[in-house]
């Protein structure tokens, strides 16, 4: 493998692979391993007890509940927009079919206060949603929302492509053969965008575990009940407890290396699909 | 499938369902839906935030982003993105020219790990490196021992920002140069281009748009970090507040107009952002129906 590099005609092979093993190396695989091993310092007992704090596993049931609701609106929601700016003509519909990104470049933060504002009882929505008693900001379903709109994007930006390269011939066929438009789209064109559809909901659950910026804004932060895993990290960062931060941070990295292997799995099984 | 579509009258053709397409009623249906959905979570916290700001006038937004905390924030944001966005470029050109010019082991494992910052918790990402250069962590004895700091100032900001942004130019070359492989390389190389040469008037033209988009993504995602800035900061007004923390301050303070005003600049930046993106796309849409 090596010698095929040797062999190019082009250069720089050295020197760019060098400095890019260089500076992930420095800037993201030593840090990370020396969080790992801080962990290390506590014993067993210790670590236990910090990520086994009832305060911190009611964040852990909120965390990932509050991001399972949130992906599964999107992989819905998600799904249907795709289809609509895929399939349909309506007036707009380039600058809609732009917005969709605005949560990858929105700042978290911005986001958070606009969210907020938008749902608290005095807000745009909220104050129609207090006429049906729903409370929306500081509570669960607060935290919900602030998780649907940071995972927006990825359902419709993984379904979207496979969309568009679907072969119109297979739903023809399937028509010809008498095929009910609802099952169509159900036999056919859904099984086919199945995998970039698991491929959004894992990528924007991924997403929502770890999210801070949006969320603590609209959820109030109460302990035991809105209060989500990244802000104990920051909570305990703040007064200075590393060890207990270290430690749900360890778990959180866990998490996110699991959903990782999780998306690659998902990625080459729609790759051998295509 | 031609000759009968000949044979047919086309009135024929109109007037018969479409197998392939759904009713009217349920495109508008649908549509509708999926609009809501978007006006809910995209157009509406957009529209609080411009509202927020100009809501009380023009000259009270002016005031606000004028005023010597909001300047501090503004200018410590520029300047650490004037650090991080090159290094990340230079960052995502070498990688993507190592990975789409050559053959070598553990390619694959390389290319997932530059996933790996997007899945981390931003607030993992500010715990790491407070732990490393923390007083408590790693390198903090040695480091105070030195006078160096590196947390709580402004090195620690910039550092996980470096962190955070990662992956954004490194994403968007990688597939690019894949794609277009290395044959106009080695004919410039051939004919006797320096390496240097070949880079700049062949690679560098052909990668252009998706570089242009990478940085301004990087730039955007830069100037908006926040939970790893929020714990390697220390929040010293002034000091070391980015743009997003000064925002967080200023709403914890009731100030909510100033922060909006503040959030408005960075929500002209995410706009901007966005339409570049639809640029570049269209601009590579284009490419690929002339080629």
């Amino acid at each position: 493998m090596s010698q095929s590099a040797a062999r190019s005609v082009i250069p720089g092979f050295g020197i760019t692979l060098g400095f890019s093993v260089l500076y992930l190396s420095l800037l993201f695989l030593l840090p990370v391993a020396g969080l790992v091993l801080f962990t290390f310092k506590m014993t067993w007992p210790e670590f236990w007890a910090a990520v086994s704090h009832p305060q911190v596993v009611a964040s852990y049931k909120l965390s990932f509940l509050a991001s399972f609701i949130g992906a599964s609106i999107n992989a819905v929601f998600g799904t249907l927009t795709a289809w609509v700016l895929v399939r349909y003509t309506f007036p707009g519909k380039k600058i809609v079919d732009a917005l969709v990104d605005l949560p990858f470049a929105l700042p978290t933060a911005v986001a958070g206060i606009a969210l907020v504002t938008l749902y608290a009882s005095t807000g745009w929505v909220g104050h129609y949603l207090d006429l049906f008693g729903i409370r929306v900001a500081y509570s669960e379903i607060g935290v919900v929302i602030a998780l649907t709109y940071i995972g927006l994007p990825f359902v419709v930006r993984t379904v979207q492509p496979v969309l568009a390269d679907f072969e119109k011939e297979l739903e023809e066929a399937s028509a010809a053969l008498g095929a009910s438009r609802l099952t169509t789209v159900r036999r056919v064109i859904l099984p086919a965008i199945l995998p970039a559809l698991l491929t959004g909901y894992a990528l924007a659950f991924a997403r929502a575990v770890g999210e801070y910026g949006s969320v603590i804004f609209i959820s109030g932060n109460m302990p035991y009940k809105t209060e989500i895993t990244p802000l104990l990290i920051v909570a305990k960062a703040e007064q200075y407890d590393y060890n207990g931060a270290a430690a749900i941070g360890v778990v959180m990295l866990a998490a996110a290396f699991i959903l990782l292997l999780m998306i690659n799995g998902l990625q080459w099984w729609a790759s051998r699909r295509g | 499938m031609s000759s009968l579509a000949q044979t047919q009258p086309a009135l024929a053709a109109a007037s018969l369902p479409k197998a392939t397409a759904e009713p009217a009623w349920v495109k508008w249906t649908l549509v509708t839906v999926a609009l809501t959905f978007l006006t809910l979570f995209l157009v509406l916290p957009l529209s609080v935030v411009l509202y927020g700001a100009f809501e009380l006038g023009v000259k009270v937004w002016w005031d606000a982003i004028t005023e010597p905390d909001a300047l501090a924030a503004i200018r410590l944001t520029l300047f650490v993105l004037v650090i991080v966005v090159p290094l990340n470029a230079i960052f995502g050109i070498a990688i993507a020219w190592a990975i789409a010019k050559f053959e070598f082991k553990g390619k694959t494992l390389l290319i997932s790990i530059i996933d790996m910052p997007f899945a981390i918790s931003p607030v993992v990402v500010g715990l790491i490196f407070v732990i490393l250069f923390g007083s408590q962590g790693w390198l903090g004895p040695w480091l105070s021992a030195h006078d160096i700091k590196i947390v709580f100032a402004v090195p620690g900001i910039i550092i996980v920002i470096l962190f955070g942004t990662l992956p954004f130019v490194a994403r968007e070359l990688i597939p690019l140069m894949q794609q277009q492989g290395k044959e106009e390389e080695e004919a410039s190389l051939t004919l006797g281009a320096s390496g240097w040469k070949t880079f700049w008037y062949v690679t560098l033209p052909n990668i252009k748009w998706g570089l242009i988009y990478g940085v301004v993504l990087c730039n955007a995602r830069a100037m908006g970090e926040f939970g790893a800035v929020a714990i390697v900061s220390g929040r010293i007004r002034g000091e070391t507040n980015t743009m997003p923390l000064h925002i967080e301050v200023l709403y914890n303070e009731y100030m909510f107009t100033a922060a909006f005003a503040v959030s408005s600049l960075l929500t002209g930046l995410a706009l901007v952002t966005i339409v570049i993106k639809s640029w570049v796309e269209y601009k590579d849409e284009r490419r690929h129906k002339t080629a």
